[in-house]
């Protein structure tokens, strides 16, 4: 381990050192890791030179955990234990799993929270969980290939990815071990990709359909400024239904009745998936399906009837399209460029009837599987800082509308749908008996007007109130999204200043309690220990505030510290340094507390001039 | 020095306190300041600066947007001025300008059984934002013009609160009517 070298307060910090990043693109069929390595990106093979890790974990009897191609070419043998297609699963409740129930064979089992965990012979896993396992395989991949430990992450989402499966994502971050620098919306990072190599300002729209999930976005190039003007998109869409619809055309040309079974629904996919991926560049394919009882039926498929099989599904995407142009408030002929992402924009049809959509030929230069993971490898480039110089900058959006329930099951919207992030939105609220403490609040994310048709995303209580009488409180409640799209609330009672204690029970999230026992679980199986791995974060952590810290007071400590003030922040500054060094992880998030509380009022300065800054060339010429 | 969190919108970008603003600065004043301020920008730094510089980015999108918006800068202006609108006056004076919108509204109830409904509500949907428009031209000179005249001008901000719901109602047909029938 590389010990961090804190200079005496007042010399010179380390000299910048390259910290190693990687961009991730967890996806419903394949995942993959890139990394800018010589002022390129690109993704990182593993041992064998593959690219692509199939998002596919195998969990065997006596714990061992398979993840990949070697779990990918058991699913059929073993397809209870071989989890496929979990993001589809991520953020969901078990409500939601009868509609996802033909297509995941699994045996689930009600957790602790609403969400629900699959059954397997190694023990209840979440899709957490499981997520987990694939992003950690694609960690070892990367600190191999880098040699060296991960300074942070950037995994990528569907931009139409709702706040629990946002949460999810994240989580599962976590438990891999991981530092996420960002969620960022995959049609965005593609973007980005793309944005390097042609320097031309203009609109871009990104049509990306994958395994399981479709999103297109409208984004405004402007001087290295990327700015999403609209997005929108179907969560349940991808190319796993067109594989559906082609196995339910195989079982019914090969004459198989009745319910396949597990195994055999399977081999039906798998043969349907590649007889669509060999479609791409031949007119007809023979098809081969192998039946329980060891005999094997063969038909014939063309890419004709491959198009009219998969044409509902074709259409089914261009309606977000019109939306997302619409709230964009640009039309089709204004688009400069369009991207085209996911593995799924193979089929020709999708490119044929993306190209009549937009009256343009799209873009199809970089790997559609590989261009997520690229763009994201550059943006974690420069958030681990490896590129201070570097004007890139991403806004996104919130894909879905953030309401509140109010009488009589309605929602009433706080921050509507394609609003750019950050956000933050205060309403008011007022008590409606005398003396009362506490109040509920059930937060939901959707377009529709019922509660019950939105998705429920938590129920915040708000408690310690202070008593009054009915309707004299006025309780301010802060509702906050922040860059990763993810919601935070805050509640302050505006006449006596009182904050309200708020408690979060997520709907489809897991618990806190969660969190930790499964951190605690995958731990344990590492054979590490948990205040080890508690300490070296705290140590990282430290690490990383005493380096901004030095970075900052370097550049305007003399400008905006009295000697006095000087004197305590860089004494709480040495506390930590001390600390850092010792083995007690609870000690040294006290010191990084009291280094915080010592230089709140520097860093309040700072932020504040360096608004002032970016303004300060305007301020006289153009206030005549 | 003043607080990002206590300047009003136009003195965050650095703008002339008037209804006319440029757009193209405001959107280049808008990368500028959100180039120093995001959150990206600090995804190294300590917790405090990322929750300040997540306040300040916030703030900036908010201002952007209220700057952006016809309506909602006029508005803006006016409570700047001491005006407040009142989102509960509802009751308009003007008999022709209530004439206008019930035959608008005549026109969308309408749009549905048109021979061609989509280039139908395209036709109303110009119609309106031509009217509306106008009345943004109105409002600059209610507003901007050394005889300002608030008491017009906030007549023509509740003209423009109708315009934009009648906005919002086409835009619904029209995304109901093109899953229908494209």
């Amino acid at each position: 381990m590389v010990l961090l070298q804190i200079s005496e307060p007042g010399q010179s910090t380390a000299p910048h050192q390259h910290r190693l990043a990687a961009g991730i693109d967890l996806g419903t069929t394949n995942s993959l890791v890139a990394s800018v390595r010589s002022g390129s990106a690109d993704t990182l093979p593993d041992e064998q030179g593959r690219h692509l890790l199939p998002s596919v974990v195998r969990y065997l009897a006596d714990g061992a955990v398979e993840v990949g191609e070697v779990a990918r070419a058991d699913a059929a043998l073993d397809p209870l234990n071989t989890i496929v297609s979990v993001k589809r699963l991520m953020g969901r409740g078990v409500s939601d799993l009868q509609t996802l129930g033909s297509v995941l064979p699994y045996e689930f089992v009600a957790g602790e929270s609403s969400m629900p965990l699959i059954h397997t012979v190694a023990g209840n896993r979440s899709p957490v969980q499981v997520s987990a396992d694939i992003l950690a395989e694609l960690k070892r991949r990367a600190e191999r290939t880098l040699g060296g430990e991960l300074s942070g992450v950037v995994i990528t989402v569907p931009a139409y990815f709702d706040d629990a499966q946002r949460q999810a994502t994240k989580d599962a971050g976590k438990l891999a071990g991981l530092k996420v620098l960002r969620l960022l919306n995959e049609p965005t990072a593609a973007a980005v990709a793309y944005g390097l190599d042609r320097s031309s300002d203009g609109i871009i729209a990104v049509y990306d359909l994958g395994g399981g999930t479709f999103d297109i976005s409208i984004l405004r190039l402007n001087q290295g400024v990327f700015e999403v003007l609209a997005t929108a998109g179907d969560t349940a869409l991808g190319g796993d239904d067109m594989d559906r619809l082609i196995a339910a055309w195989l079982m019914q040309e090969t004459g198989i009745q009745g319910d396949p079974g597990h195994a055999m629904q399977r081999r039906l996919l798998q043969a349907a998936c590649a007889a669509k991926e060999q479609l791409t560049d031949r007119d007809e394919v023979d098809v081969f399906v192998d039946l329980d009882d060891g005999s094997r039926r063969q038909t014939r498929l063309s890419r004709a009837q491959l198009n009219a099989l998969i044409e509902p599904l074709v259409r089914k995407t261009l309606a977000p399209c019109r939306r997302a142009l619409r709230d964009a408030g640009v039309s089709a002929q204004q688009i400069g460029a369009v991207v085209m992402v996911g593995g799924s924009t193979r089929v020709p049809r999708v490119r044929e009837a993306v190209a009549e959509f937009f009256a343009r030929e799209p873009l199809v230069d970089i790997d559609p599987d590989k261009v997520v993971a690229i763009g994201a490898a550059v943006q974690a480039d420069i958030l681990v800082g490896n590129k201070p110089e570097d004007e890139m900058l991403l806004l996104d959006v919130i894909p879905l509308s953030l309401g509140i329930e109010t009488m009589g099951g309605l929602t009433e919207k706080i921050v509507p749908r394609n609003t750019t992030i950050p956000v933050a939105r205060a309403q008011e609220f007022t008590t409606f008996k005398d003396g009362q403490t506490a109040m509920a609040l059930h937060v939901v994310q959707g377009e529709r007007e019922l509660v019950d048709d939105c998705r429920s995303l938590a129920r915040f209580e708000l408690r310690d109130i202070p008593p009054m009488a009915a309707g004299a409180a006025r309780i301010r409640v802060t509702f906050q999204v922040d860059a990763d799209g993810l919601l935070s609330v805050t509640a302050q009672e505006q006449t006596s200043g009182a904050q309200a204690r708020i408690e979060v029970k997520p709907s489809y999230g897991l618990t806190d309690n969660e969190i930790e026992t499964m951190l605690r679980d995958s731990i344990e199986h590492a054979q590490d220990d948990v205040e080890a791995r508690r300490l070296r974060e705290q140590q990282v952590e430290a690490d990383r505030v005493l380096e901004a810290l030095q970075a900052a007071l370097k550049e305007d400590g003399d400008r905006f510290l009295s000697s006095d003030e000087r004197v305590s922040v860089d004494n709480a500054a040495r506390r930590l340094a001390e600390a850092r060094n010792g083995d007690d992880a609870r000690a040294i998030k006290r010191a990084i507390e009291a280094l915080e509380a010592a230089s709140a009022a520097y860093v309040d300065r700072r932020m504040n001039a360096n608004i002032q800054k970016a303004m300060a060339g305007h301020a006289l010429d153009e206030f005549k | 020095m003043s607080s990002v969190l206590t300047q009003n919108h136009f003195e965050l970008f650095s703008l002339p306190q008037q209804y006319a603003v440029d757009s193209e600065r405001l959107d280049a004043r808008y990368r500028e300041l959100q180039r120093s301020v995001h959150p990206d920008r600090f995804a190294r730094a300590g917790d405090q600066e990322r929750r300040i510089s997540m306040q300040q980015a916030a703030q900036i999108n908010e201002a952007y947007q209220v700057l952006k918006d016809p309506l909602r800068r006029g508005r803006y202006l006016l409570q700047l001025r001491g005006h407040s609108v009142d989102d509960q006056q509802r009751t308009h004076q003007d008999p022709a300008f209530l004439m206008q919108q019930i035959d608008l509204r005549e026109s969308l109830d309408e749009v549905r059984h048109q021979a061609d409904p989509l280039g139908a509500l395209r036709a109303l949907a110009d119609r309106i934002s031509d009217q509306y428009r106008a009345l943004e031209t109105g409002l600059g000179e209610a507003l901007d013009s050394a005889d300002a005249d608030p008491a017009e001008a906030l007549a023509l901000v509740l003209k423009m609160q109708y315009f934009t719901r009648l906005h919002d109602e086409v835009q619904t047909l029209e995304a109901d009517l093109e899953d229908e029938l494209l």
